[in-house]
C-alpha cells in the first residue's frame, strides 16, 4: 500500500492582492488626493467667476478646438507611420524610429525652442510666404505645437495597434481581389478602429496638457494664443491661486468627459 | 492546373530549391512535411504572398510569376481560416465580389448558393467570433470560392478540428470539389488528410520537393 498522499499547502493569495492592491492604490491615491487639495482652493464661485471671463472662456474654446484639429492631424500621420512601422522592414527602419521618439523624449522646452528657430530659418520664411501668413505667436503656432508632441504619442499607439493586427488577413485580401490599398481601407483600417480611438485620445489629452511649446513657440497672448494651461499659468502668475486652480479643475472636468465619451465611443464594437 | 517550374525561394537562412511539380486540372494534391520545412512558404508563394528568388508559376497554363496576388485567380484558405473579424459570415462570403463591384443581388445570390453548398445558411449574419473552429474553414473555404476561382490553396486548414469534425471537412472538401471543379493544393501534416484527400502526395523535405508514388484509385476519393 501506498503512503496517503500528502495535500501540498500552496498558502494563501492574500498577500497577493494585498500588495498589488497597496501599491496599486498609492498612485490613485495621489491623483485623488491632488484633485481634492484643488477643490479645498477654489471654491464653486471662483469657478463661475473664472467661466464668466471672456478670456478664460476664449482660452476654454481654443483648446478644446486646438486639441480637435491636432488629434485628427495627428490620425492623418499617425495611422501611415504606424502601419508603415509595423509592417515592413526598411534601411534606416532604427534612425526613423528613434526621430519618432524625440519629441517623447525632449522637454518640451526644447521643442518650442526648435520650432521658432525652424520658422527664423529660410525653409521656414519660405513656408510662411506660401501661406500667406506669419506663423510664430499666432493661432496655427498653437497648433503645430501641439501636433509636434502629441503626433509621436498617437504614432506609438498606431505602431503598437497595427503589431496586433494579423497580416494574414491582409493577405487573404490580396489573393481575394484587393489591391493593397483596398486590403488596408477594407480589412486593416476597420480592425484598426478601436487602436485609433485610443491613439485619438491619447493626442488629445497630450495636446490638451501642452504647455510649454506653446508658451515658447505661440506665447501666451490674451484672446489670440492662450489656452487653458496658458491661463493656469498667466493666473498664477499674478498671484491669484483661486482662479488658476479653479481653471484646472474646469481642464480636469473637461478632459474626464471627453475622455469618458471618446473610450464609450471606441469600445463599441463595429460589427453589429 | 497548377504548374511550379524550377522555383526558388530564400529567406534568411530557410532555402527552398528547384521545386517543380504539376497540379493536373481538377486534381487534388497534398503537400506534406515536418513543421518549419516550408510547405507553407511554397504555398504562400504560388499564391503571390511571397516572392521568388528564380522559377515560374503557371495558373491554368498562364504564367503568373510576376501577377500580383489579385490577379492570380487563386482562392486561398489559411490555417486559422482568417476571417475578417468587422464583418459578417455573410460579408465575409461576399467580400471578394463586392471588390470586384458585382451587383448587390448577383452577391445576395453567390452567398446564398456558397451558404447551401457549405450548409452554413444559419451562420450568414454571425460574427467570425461566434463560429466554431469547423463553421470558421466553411466560411473562409466559402469566401474563396465566391468569385469562381480555378484553383484552391488551404494551408492546414483542418489542422485545428476535431476528429469528428475533421472528418465531415473530409465530405465537405468532396462535395466542394465535385461541385466546383477546382484544381487543389492542401498543405497537410495529417496522414488522415492525405489519405483522404489526396490523389498524389507531395511531400517538402531538405528544401526540396518529392513526389511520392501516384496513390491507388481505391484511396481517392474527390466525393463522399
Amino acid at each position: 500500500m501506498s503512503e496517503k498522499k500528502r495535500v501540498r499547502n500552496v498558502g494563501s493569495d492574500i498577500p497577493f492582492f494585498t500588495a498589488m492592491i497597496g501599491l496599486g492604490a498609492v498612485y490613485v491615491g495621489l491623483v485623488a488626493a491632488m484633485l481634492i487639495a484643488d477643490a479645498t482652493v477654489a471654491s464653486w464661485t471662483d469657478i463661475t467667476d473664472a467661466l464668466a471671463q471672456r478670456e478664460i472662456r476664449y482660452a476654454i474654446w481654443l483648446s478644446l478646438i486646438s486639441c480637435t484639429m491636432t488629434t485628427v492631424l495627428s490620425l492623418w500621420v499617425a495611422v501611415p507611420i504606424g502601419y508603415l512601422m509595423s509592417r515592413y522592414e526598411f534601411r534606416g527602419k532604427a534612425l526613423v524610429n528613434a526621430l519618432l521618439d524625440i519629441p517623447i523624449v525632449l522637454p518640451p522646452l526644447v521643442i518650442g525652442i526648435s520650432l521658432l528657430i525652424l520658422f527664423q530659418l529660410p525653409v521656414g520664411k519660405f513656408l510662411q510666404d506660401g501661406l500667406g501668413t506669419r506663423i510664430p505667436f499666432m493661432l496655427p503656432a498653437v497648433i503645430i505645437a501641439q501636433f509636434a508632441v502629441a503626433c509621436a504619442f498617437a504614432v506609438r499607439t498606431m505602431v503598437a495597434s497595427f503589431d496586433r493586427i494579423d497580416p494574414r488577413r491582409e493577405q487573404v485580401a490580396l489573393t481575394l481581389g484587393c489591391t493593397r490599398a483596398q486590403a488596408f481601407s477594407s480589412v486593416v483600417l476597420p480592425e484598426a478602429r478601436p487602436g485609433m480611438v485610443t491613439a485619438a485620445t491619447i493626442a488629445w489629452a497630450r495636446s490638451l496638457g501642452e504647455f510649454g511649446p506653446i508658451l515658447v513657440f505661440a506665447g501666451s497672448l490674451r484672446m489670440r494664443t492662450e489656452v487653458m494651461p496658458t491661463t493656469v499659468f498667466l493666473e498664477l502668475s499674478v498671484g491669484n491661486l483661486e482662479g488658476a486652480t479653479a481653471v484646472s479643475l474646469i481642464m480636469v472636468t473637461v478632459a474626464v468627459i471627453v475622455l469618458v465619451l471618446a473610450r464609450r465611443f471606441g469600445s463599441r464594437r463595429s460589427l453589429a | 492546373m497548377i504548374q511550379v517550374d524550377q522555383v526558388a525561394i530564400v529567406q534568411g537562412n530557410f532555402r527552398l530549391d528547384d521545386v517543380t511539380f504539376d497540379v493536373p486540372e481538377g486534381a487534388c494534391y497534398v503537400l506534406m512535411g515536418r513543421s518549419g520545412s516550408g510547405k507553407t512558404t511554397l504555398l504562400e508563394a504560388i499564391c503571390g504572398l511571397r516572392p521568388l528568388a528564380r522559377g515560374r508559376v503557371f495558373v491554368d497554363d498562364q504564367d503568373v510569376t510576376r501577377m500580383k496576388p489579385a490577379e492570380r485567380g487563386i482562392g486561398y484558405v489559411p490555417q486559422d481560416g482568417a476571417l475578417f473579424p468587422t464583418m459578417t459570415v455573410r460579408e465575409n462570403l461576399g467580400f471578394a465580389l463586392r471588390i470586384r463591384k458585382e451587383q448587390v443581388a448577383s452577391i445576395a445570390a453567390r452567398t446564398s448558393e456558397l451558404a447551401d453548398l457549405l450548409g452554413i445558411v444559419d451562420l450568414l449574419d454571425r460574427g467570425p467570433d461566434d463560429l466554431s473552429g469547423g463553421e470558421i474553414q466553411r466560411v473562409a473555404l466559402g469566401r474563396a470560392l465566391a468569385y469562381h476561382p480555378g484553383v484552391l490553396c488551404l494551408d492546414e486548414p483542418f489542422s485545428a478540428l476535431d476528429d469528428e469534425t475533421r472528418e465531415e471537412m473530409h465530405g465537405l472538401m468532396g462535395q466542394v470539389r465535385q461541385a466546383t471543379g477546382c484544381t487543389v493544393l492542401f498543405v497537410t501534416h495529417n496522414l488522415r488528410d492525405a489519405e483522404t484527400l489526396g490523389d498524389r502526395i507531395l511531400k517538402v523535405e531538405g528544401g526540396q520537393v518529392i513526389a511520392l508514388d501516384e496513390r491507388p484509385p481505391d484511396l481517392v476519393r474527390p466525393a463522399s
